[in-house]
């Protein structure tokens, strides 16, 4: 256990035997691993230059799938699409969030059972969620412009329903986020509040000098997670607009199009250049936020 | 005087802090109690102008329609199956894994630990064409087979479980190999149970991503009698486009076990999603 690195010319015997170990324990994994993602990750970057003839077969096509790509207006849309939805939903969301967990971290009574409510979403399937919506948002019947006394079609309209989809999505998520940024609320030493005190510093002074940069790294890791979570956004706008619905071009993200193009059109060698392309997006959004972090996310305790 | 006015400030704080969290709490609870209400609505109550709160008649037709349309009980066996093997999988594949990337040395560790990371980086859809291939190829479409397929392993529980391992110090690894131990008997007999607490974490988590996960069931089984609670119920949005109490029958049966295991169990859930959080 305390052996010296791999790596040194003879292994004694109980380090080989260690070694034995050692492969055997991770061989499960390792070959899950290769079969169900080493080679399909292969396999759909080299799809993405094929044409599909059906039932699993490829043709080579070089760089054709992505040429018609970039000359999408729908995959455009689509990309842009997924930017909005993302851009509607991560700063309120994060921001709302932040809000419940300083509430949560606040000395009230109750505080599991807040805590506990504002978490259920996540336990709930989307499809089911999404579904409740539905109803709540439904022009004619739906309780929303029953209360407000108007007859938008949240739904159906291709203004507004990107908005509806955005409310989902934060309502949905603002409880998980809520917990994450919590915990790191709580890592937060009470004795900097009360050397604050003594200074006489105000609640909103306390709140900009002490919270937010001590709880910045978590926030950093909610912000990465949750735009991730929404540049790949399926699930939800899925149910909540269905293919025959006239707004669907106004709202499918690329992970939405991507399902469509791949298992209803059966274009697998398109949709794999959909994904390729998403993946690339998420890239850039990642890299981008692990530099602009070194501005505002503050690691010193 | 200064004392009373910061008491007085005080009072006005918390009062704030209970009502910010009280209407919060009903934005969030909302549309459940919608869900339920509308649910033991008629059609015809449901589209009232101006809509009822409580149901005038309580009827509980709507659930029986809806377990005609869908087969519920097939529904529920396939979502606890495909949780059932995920997670035992997840647990025992990850464990493993974890243990010997944690606490053993052997050639290509670092090589083999950055396949787990890489796939922790990828987004799921981008393995999603070729396993249903592989699938397909197989002839194990429609079955629970396919169902758990992609989740046989778990690149994260095995990253989350080092972790756990990491943070178990040497000492006990050796004085269990001293005791005469070997390495599989110091794994399973002193080291795994140490790491309860993240495996209930990992279970946690496996369970509930599994449980909402929609495209792989949607894909991967079309037999209705094979699918998940998720699949399941995305058929019934062009079915009943209009017969909300249906739809919100359908959900309220969807959600349920997942809500009364989590009434249960509140604080492993929101602990071990707190845990596994950076996912």
């Amino acid at each position: 256990m305390s052996n010296p690195k791999s790596g040194t010319v003879k292994l004694s015997a109980a380090a080989k035997r260690e070694q034995n170990w050692g492969w055997l324990m991770v061989a499960p994994t390792i070959i899950g691993l290769v079969v169900l993602n080493v080679w399909p990750f292969i396999q759909t970057l080299y799809a993405s230059f094929c044409e599909h003839l059906g039932f699993g077969h490829y043709r080579f096509l070089g760089i054709g799938n992505y040429t018609t790509m970039f000359k999408s207006p729908e995959f455009w849309k689509a990309t842009w699409n997924t930017v909005y939805f993302c851009i509607l939903t991560v700063p309120v969301g994060i921001f709302l969030a932040l809000l419940v967990a300083i509430l949560l971290n606040a000395k009230v009574k109750g505080k599991g059972f807040f805590r506990s409510v504002f978490f259920l979403p996540m336990v709930c399937a989307p499809a089911a969620i999404t579904m409740v919506w539905r109803w709540i948002f439904n022009s004619d019947y739906g309780i929303l412009n029953q209360m407000m006394g108007t007859s938008i079609n949240w739904v159906t309209d291709s203004k507004v329903v990107m908005i509806a989809c955005a409310v989902v999505a934060v309502w949905s998520a603002i409880g998980y986020d809520a917990v994450l940024l919590l915990s790191g609320l709580q890592n937060i030493s009470k004795s900097y509040y009360e050397a604050a005190e003594i200074d006489g510093a105000g609640k909103i002074t306390q709140f900009f000098h002490i919270t937010l940069p001590m709880v910045s790294p978590t926030l950093f890791v909610v912000l990465i997670m949750r735009l991730m979570a929404s540049m790949k956004v399926y699930d939800l706008i899925y149910m909540m607009v269905e293919d025959t619905n006239p707004a669907l071009t106004s709202v499918q993200s690329l992970m939405y199009l991507f399902y469509r193009e791949s298992f209803v059109a059966s274009n697998r060698g398109y949709g794999s250049a959909i994904v390729i392309w998403t993946v690339f997006l998420i890239g850039i959004v990642t890299v981008i936020q692990f530099v602009g972090q070194k501005k505002w996310v503050n690691y010193e305790v | 005087m200064k004392n009373s006015s910061m008491g007085q400030s005080k009072k006005i704080v918390t009062t704030v802090t209970y009502a910010a969290l009280i209407l919060g709490s009903l934005v969030m609870i909302f549309p459940f109690l919608w869900m339920i209400l509308t649910s033991s609505k008629t059609v015809p109550e449901s589209m009232q102008i101006p809509p009822t709160i409580f149901p005038a008649q309580i009827t509980f037709e709507n659930f029986t329609r809806v377990m005609e349309s869908l087969p519920f009980v097939s529904l529920y066996w396939n979502t606890a199956l495909m949780i059932l093997f995920r997670v035992v999988c997840a647990v025992a594949f990850s464990s493993m894994a974890g243990y010997a990337f944690a606490k053993l040395q052997f050639k290509g560790k670092n090589l083999l630990f950055s396949i787990v990371l890489m796939q922790m980086m990828m987004p799921s859809q981008i393995f999603i064409i070729p396993q249903y291939q592989m699938v397909a190829k197989l002839g194990a479409a429609n079955s629970i087979f396919a169902l758990v397929f992609p989740g046989l392993v778990s690149a994260f529980g095995t990253f989350f479980l080092r972790q756990a391992y990491l943070g178990i110090p040497n000492e006990i690894g050796e004085a269990a190999y001293l005791d005469g131990c070997n390495q599989w008997q110091s794994f399973t007999k002193v080291m795994f149970p140490l790491t309860s607490s993240s495996v209930a974490a990992l279970t946690v988590f496996t369970a509930v991503f599994a449980y909402g996960d929609l495209m792989w069931p949607l894909v991967v089984n079309s037999d209705l009698k094979m699918m998940t609670l998720s699949s399941g119920l995305a058929t019934l949005r062009g079915q009943f486009t209009t017969n909300f109490p249906v739809l919100m029958a359908g959900s309220l049966l969807a959600m349920l076990p997942m809500v009364i295991l989590y009434l249960f169990f509140q604080r492993q859930f929101i602990e071990g999603v707190a845990m596994t959080g950076g996912k």
